[in-house]
């Protein structure tokens, strides 16, 4: 069994405060494991615990996001990759997906990757499934439980959470599957395992270790790109407070106030 | 042709869903703006009823696939599919809806077709021939303006309930062509098993208007006051993380980060105080009511009205207003 967890390193979100708005937060926050991706590791690490196997957590990224490929191996994961190289910079997802499946492909012999539902800061939700189409294997999204794997028959069942209930499909592997948060519950990392991240030479691979064309990657390649952010506009209303002297008399005067705007 | 708009009809067991006709709506926009047609992409297995409706609804071409392997959504055929149509027709744009299938289905498209792509995009227009569009990240907290290199089709997922759907108008002609499925049966290595409708009750993506609890209504008994208001008002019912975490709640009810993001044209907030990750979730709601009785509450800064009390109180009173209102 082979397992990759695909990681990424982003801005805490939980740090967002008034004096720490998003512009910021992007610019200067402290950066986390995305959280979404430690049930991704989690998942990878119950299959080994399982089956036997190796697990690899995988990101791309500068030289810090080997934190959050650190936190992977503390948890237990068995080796890291670290995808740097200025060439990557500046791609949209399908560009960062291109390396990340060329080094899907160069860590060899794989049966399933597995990754977050989205990352907290591009909130595209497209990483994991552009990977699996240019590896052109099948792809599971929202997924809330794996019932069955079969390593030998290269088979998987898997439980997929949508708008409007659960849904149950079979597949085979390799795959790429992406989680939700009900999948599991991410352990905390041992001091054992801590010490052991906190030591671990994590490989750097560059474009040309993955064998890539500058023109295929980063911003060179990018789809689309992103002249301007800015703050999101405040929300112009002012609130205005509903008194009365009565819940009875309040719910009449709002309810007077929301008739009128006829929504209802 | 080189100006046109697709625009994928998501539809299952032969509705479709709402956002389809969003997506026309917006993608009629741009097709003007490009001087182009809609193009709507149905894929179904006995859809073709379908057809006149999107024409309707605004398309001007409409591409029927109609066939046995495409009977409930499953990524690999669709996306096959729609790859082999926008290969043949070379649209400019193709928009899909941000729905669970759109944003699984646009980016596998996207990535084979080696074009540019934007999740969830809350506004869309054309500057200079080439599509622009805005997106939301980083749970709400930037707004990111997208622009797209010379690849086309210039790919976007579109929020649900914030593009206008058109009229339908019964008058409107349209050209209907039909085309075949590209995978067969034992090409297609997903096969859905069963679909476990326990949770098939909650649709608040959907829903116009939202009763929502939070930390505040104090235990699982809490929500009964705020089911009977959503009900009175025909809503969904909401719930914050913290009530979630705390199992007073299932998680399908989850708005925020974490959850799911709505855009309802009501949203009243019962006991939530307004983390940035539950605001992240609902803040463009139209018109949002905060119920709670801390005065410094966050949540109250995002209202529009607010009612500082005790929710056990003023919430079965609004219900019973309302009720009498409505006519119940």
């Amino acid at each position: 069994m082979n397992a990759i967890a695909l990681v990424k390193h982003v801005p805490d979100t939980a740090q967002l405060s008034s004096a720490m708005d998003g512009l910021r937060l992007m610019a200067e926050g402290p950066r986390i494991i995305n959280p979404w991706d430690e049930y991704a590791v989690e998942e990878c690490l119950n299959l080994k615990e399982a089956h036997g196997g190796q697990v690899t957590v995988l990101s791309l990224g500068p030289a810090e996001a080997a934190e959050a490929l650190k936190q992977g191996l503390a948890m237990g994961a068995d080796q890291a990759v670290l995808l740097s190289d200025p060439a990557f910079e500046g791609g949209d997802t399908l560009a960062t997906a291109r390396a990340l499946a060329a080094a899907v492909a160069k860590i060899g012999d794989w049966d399933i990757v597995i990754a977050g539902r989205s990352s907290l800061d591009g909130e595209s939700a497209q990483t994991a499934i552009q990977v699996a189409a240019l590896l052109d294997v099948p792809q599971l999204t929202y997924v809330a439980r794996i019932r069955e794997i079969d390593f030998e028959a290269k088979t998987i069942t898997v439980e997929r959470m949508l708008e409007g209930g659960r849904e149950v499909l079979t597949s085979k592997l390799p795959c790429v599957v992406s989680v939700v948060k009900e999948i599991n519950e991410p352990r905390y990392p041992s001091f054992i395992g801590i010490r052991k991240a906190a030591k671990a030479t994590i490989p750097t691979w560059t474009a040309d270790d993955l064998g890539l064309d500058a023109a295929t990657i980063g911003a060179a390649a990018s789809g689309v790109q992103w002249p301007e952010i800015s703050l999101p506009p405040a929300r112009e209303s002012e609130c205005e407070i509903i008194a009365g002297d009565s819940p009875e008399a309040i719910a009449t005067a709002l309810v007077d106030k929301l008739m009128a705007e006829k929504i209802i | 042709m080189a100006n046109d708009v697709f625009v994928w009809i998501e539809q299952s067991d032969g509705t479709v869903d709402p956002i389809a006709w969003e997506m026309i709506g917006a993608g009629r926009g741009v097709a003007d703006a490009l001087g182009g047609g809609v193009t709507a992409c149905v894929l179904g297995d006995g859809v073709d009823g379908l057809a006149q409706e999107a024409i309707q609804r605004g398309a001007d071409e409409v591409i029927l696939v109609d066939d046995a392997t495409l009977l409930a959504y499953r990524l690999e055929p669709y996306a096959a599919t729609l790859i082999k149509l926008a290969q043949e027709h070379e649209p400019a744009v193709f928009l899909m809806g941000a729905s669970s299938q759109g944003r699984e289905l646009a980016p596998y498209i996207a990535a084979k077709l080696g074009v540019g792509l934007a999740a969830d995009c809350i506004e869309i227009g054309v500057d200079g021939g080439s599509l622009v569009a805005t997106r939301p990240a980083l749970a709400g907290n930037i707004m990111t303006k997208i622009t797209y290199s010379d690849g086309r089709p210039q790919m976007a997922t579109l929020r649900r309930r914030v593009f206008a759907p058109l009229d339908p108008d019964s008058g409107r002609d349209g050209q209907v062509v039909t085309a075949g499925a590209v995978l067969s049966e034992d090409q297609i290595h997903t096969k859905l098993v069963e679909t476990l409708t326990q949770e098939g009750q909650v649709n608040l993506t959907d829903a116009n208007i939202i009763v929502a609890g939070g930390r505040g209504v104090g235990g699982p008994e809490g929500f009964e006051p705020i089911l009977a208001l959503a009900e009175a008002l025909n809503g969904a019912m909401g719930a914050s993380r913290a009530a979630v975490d705390a199992d007073w709640i299932p998680y399908v009810h989850q708005v925020g980060q974490t959850g799911k993001t709505v855009q309802p044209d009501l949203y009243i907030a019962v006991g939530i105080s307004g983390a940035i990750q539950h605001l992240a979730g609902m803040k463009t709601s139209k018109v949002i009511v905060a119920i709670n009785k801390d005065t410094e509450a966050p949540i109250f800064k995002m209202a529009s009205y607010g009612v500082v009390g005790d929710l056990f109180k003023i919430v079965p009173a609004l219900t019973e207003e309302f009720k009498k209102r409505l006519g119940k």
